[in-house]
This record gives C-alpha cells, sequence and structure tokens, in this order.
C-alpha cells in the first residue's frame, strides 16, 4: 500500500467536529485555514461533509450530550480516516478536567490517532502535527 | 474500424486525453484561484493525487438511498461527458462531423445535469435534494440560452447544424467572433458555461457554505472521484465548445499550435476570472438574470446573425 499511502498522503482532506471546546481552538483552526499559512499547498482542503473526509479534528472535552454524536460522525467517515485532536482539552481537560458533564475517557468514544497539545495550539504546531501524519504515512 | 472507434471513444480525444486534460486545467484553476487571494496554491498532480486518493477509500451507500441510482448517475455522467467530448475532439481534431451532431451535444449536455439531479435526490439527504432542486431550477434558467447560443453559428454559416461544416465556413470566411452577433453570443456562451459547470457565482447548487456540496454530499469513495472527474472534464467540454462555434477551431501545425492553445486557455482564464471575482447569487436572481437579460441579449444575436451582421 506504499503507493496509496504516498497518494492519500498528499491530499488529505479535513473536516471539523468542535466536541464542546472554548471555541479558541477553533478558531485556531480556522487561522490554519487562512491565506497566511495556505495549507493548501500541502495538499488540504477543509470539505464540509464527513463522507469526503480523511482526517478529522476534535476539539473540546466532548461532553455527554455530544459525546454520542461525535461517535455517529467518525462511523459515518469512510475509512481510512484519521483523528486528530487539537488542544489539551482532548488530551487531559484542560480547565474543564472538573466539569461535571465532561466524558471521562475520550479516547474511549473515538480511537484518536494524534494529539496537538497548547491552549489553544498554534497554527504552526498544527502544521508540525500533519507534517508528523503525512511521515507515517510515507513510511 | 471497430478498433479506430474505440481509439478514439477511450484514448485520444475521449476520456483518457479529457480526463487528464482536465485534471491540469482543473489544477490550473486551482492554483490561479490561489494567486487571486496571495497563496501559493496546490502542487501541479494534485487533481491526480485527489483522484487516486478518493478511488482506494471506502465507498459507503446510503442507507436511505435509492441503491441502483446512487451508483448508476456518477458512471452515467462520466460516460455521458465521454461521448460529448468524443464529438467535438473529432470535429476539432479530425474535421468529422455526422447530420445533427450540434443536437446530440445540446441533448448530452442537458443529460448531464439531469445525471446531477438524479444522484442528488436518490441520497434520500435533505441537503442533497435542496441541491438536486436547485440545479432543475439552474438547468431551467441557462438551457434557453444555451440554445439560442447555437443557433447563432448554425445561422451564420447558412443553416449548417453539423460541426465540421461550420468550421468549413470559419475557414472561408474568418471566425463568426468576428462579427457582432458572433461577439454576442460568445458572452452569453461563456456566462451560460460558467452556469453549466456550476461555477461562481452560479455555483448555487453545490454551495459550500450551505449545502456542503449539495448533490454531492453523500458519496464517498470511488462515486465522489468520478463526480469530481466530471467536474475537471468540462474545463475541457465547454471550452473546446466555444473554440469550436466561435474561434475556428484548433490549426495544429507550425505556429498555429500556440495559436490554439492561447485560444483555449484565453476562455479557462477567463471563466476563472469571473469565477474568482463574483460572489454567489440567489437561484431567484440566476433565474432573473438569465430570463431578463442573457436570452434576449443572445435572442438580439440570432435576429441580427438572420439579418446577416
Ligand atoms: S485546549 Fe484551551 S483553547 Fe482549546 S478548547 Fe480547550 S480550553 Fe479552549
Amino acid at each position: 500500500m506504499g503507493w496509496y499511502n504516498k497518494r492519500l498522503a498528499k491530499s488529505l482532506w479535513v473536516f471539523h467536529i468542535s466536541g464542546s471546546p472554548c471555541n479558541n481552538c477553533d478558531i485556531e483552526i480556522l487561522d490554519l485555514l487562512t491565506p497566511r499559512y495556505d495549507v493548501e499547498r500541502l495538499g488540504i482542503k477543509l470539505v464540509g461533509s464527513i463522507r469526503h473526509a480523511d482526517v478529522l479534528l476534535v476539539t473540546g472535552i466532548f461532553n455527554q450530550k455530544i459525546a454520542p454524536k461525535i461517535k455517529k460522525i467518525y462511523e459515518q467517515a469512510p475509512k481510512p480516516i484519521f483523528v486528530v485532536a487539537v488542544g489539551t482539552c482532548v488530551s487531559s481537560g484542560c480547565c474543564f478536567k472538573e466539569s461535571y458533564n465532561r466524558v471521562e475517557k475520550r479516547e474511549e468514544v473515538i480511537p484518536i490517532d494524534m494529539y496537538v497539545p497548547g491552549c489553544p495550539p498554534k497554527p504552526e504546531s498544527m502544521i508540525e502535527a500533519v507534517a508528523k501524519l503525512l511521515g507515517v504515512l510515507n513510511g | 474500424m471497430i478498433a479506430w472507434i474505440l481509439f478514439h471513444l477511450f484514448v485520444f480525444p475521449g476520456m483518457l486525453f479529457t480526463g487528464v486534460l482536465g485534471l491540469l486545467v482543473g489544477w490550473l484553476d486551482r492554483k490561479v484561484s490561489a494567486w487571486f487571494q496571495f497563496r501559493v496554491g496546490p502542487p501541479l498532480f494534485q487533481n491526480f493525487n485527489d483522484f487516486f486518493k478518493l478511488l482506494g477509500k471506502e465507498t459507503i451507500i446510503v442507507k436511505s438511498a435509492v441503491k441502483s441510482v446512487f451508483v448508476v448517475a456518477p458512471l452515467a455522467a462520466f460516460a455521458v461527458l465521454t461521448l460529448i467530448a468524443t464529438i467535438i475532439g473529432l470535429a476539432l481534431f479530425y474535421n468529422e462531423g455526422f447530420a445533427g451532431d450540434m443536437f446530440v451535444v445540446m441533448y448530452l449536455t442537458m443529460t448531464f445535469s439531469v445525471m446531477v439531479i438524479l444522484g442528488g435526490s436518490s441520497t434520500g439527504n435533505v441537503y442533497s435534494s435542496i441541491g438536486a432542486g436547485r440545479e432543475m431550477k439552474l438547468l431551467l434558467a441557462d438551457e434557453l440560452a444555451f440554445i439560442l447560443v447555437f443557433l447563432v453559428p448554425i445561422v451564420k454559416s447558412g443553416y449548417q447544424v453539423q460541426f465540421d461544416q461550420i468550421l468549413a465556413y470559419q475557414q472561408n470566411a474568418g471566425a463568426i467572433i468576428g462579427s457582432p452577433s458572433g461577439i454576442i453570443a460568445f458572452i452569453v456562451g461563456i456566462l451560460c458555461i460558467q452556469a453549466k459547470m456550476t461555477l461562481a457565482p452560479f455555483h448555487i447548487p453545490e454551495a459550500e457554505t450551505e449545502l456542503v456540496d449539495g448533490p454531492f454530499m453523500e458519496y464517498s469513495g470511488p462515486l465522489l472521484a468520478f463526480w469530481k472527474l466530471d467536474h475537471y472534464m468540462m474545463y475541457v467540454i465547454f471550452p473546446f465548445l466555444l473554440v469550436l462555434l466561435f474561434l475556428g477551431g484548433f490549426n495544429l501545425t507550425g505556429i498555429g499550435i500556440l495559436w490554439s492553445v492561447l485560444k483555449y486557455v484565453g476562455i479557462v482564464v477567463v471563466m476563472i476570472i469571473i469565477k474568482n471575482t463574483n460572489p454567489r447569487i440567489r437561484i431567484d436572481t440566476a433565474l432573473n438574470f438569465f430570463w431578463k437579460y442573457a436570452s434576449p441579449l443572445a435572442f438580439i444575436g440570432v435576429i441580427l446573425a438572420v439579418l446577416g451582421v
């Protein structure tokens, strides 16, 4: 599958879910997609429908209400799909770690392939994360 | 003979040539659009990577879909476009036509829109159905103007309905765009093409921000790849059609090659500029535009052509 993985690495289409974040990570993600960082030169494109996606960007602590929906969206995606978790919220809960409605273990809702720490992470570090994903795909 | 027909259909003016050229021109579109936004833009083979990637992904056939229509629509649309590309390419590169090939092309372009409507409405998704409905309204809007545009070269060339005879007329009497009626029809033609290809400002059925790709929303994997390829193939078919009808075809000897490439790229760049400088309009505005302004303008062109101007 080496040849196919190389094609996949050059054309990652991203779908973005916000799973109850403070919304700051989402704003940084939007920053990433602006002309300044121009991720289209790496073949990355934001798509509006989960059926077209290769990468799922998730943010936030996944509260009780949204966790089943995130699971459903993950199941609707055509495989192979990679999940990139943006922000400290997903990895440790950040400032919401004692919130009453959070999901205890987010990696039990959907399998997460990669964490990008930071509160919020800079667009540069998200690009670095994507570059690492590309490195894995290219072998 | 059979081998020759298959060659035309699958290799030279047909499937392979149009597909590859379409994906390359699709790159030109993305690159020029990127320049408009002060970006770098994607690498040259981006569209090929996208296409092969989609071919290898999982195909999800939606539970609520009418399965046969859902699967057949993109493939039938691809077949229709291959056929149009073959007919136009044969006329352009081999000077071959058959009686009434113009009408066949008119019908087939409409059939493509019908396939989009069928594919979109077969999924059972609300957004797709709205997209399919909008595609239908857009078809109603642009079809009259599109047919009137075809009428001008027909009248100018002395009521010939064959592509090769229109080309022959233009070789003797100069390109049709050289006359006032030709200029009018050419301008309306570019606008119609913009609507047929659902490029901005007429990307009403796809409307990424509200309908998330409209009719193509539920498609994934290879079926989506075919829809994308269909879209890029139209970047070849419709400019070729305009070159054929108004600019006197291609001349593939000596300096004529450069001139031919300039004609084609010129039309594509005009389309990309229109695409990047206009916001999306509402469906009623589009209907208004085509029925109140574009169609009467094309009609004036036809009258001028009948008067011999
Ligand atoms: S990681 Fe920080 S910035 Fe991002 S959603 Fe959580 S609290 Fe907000």
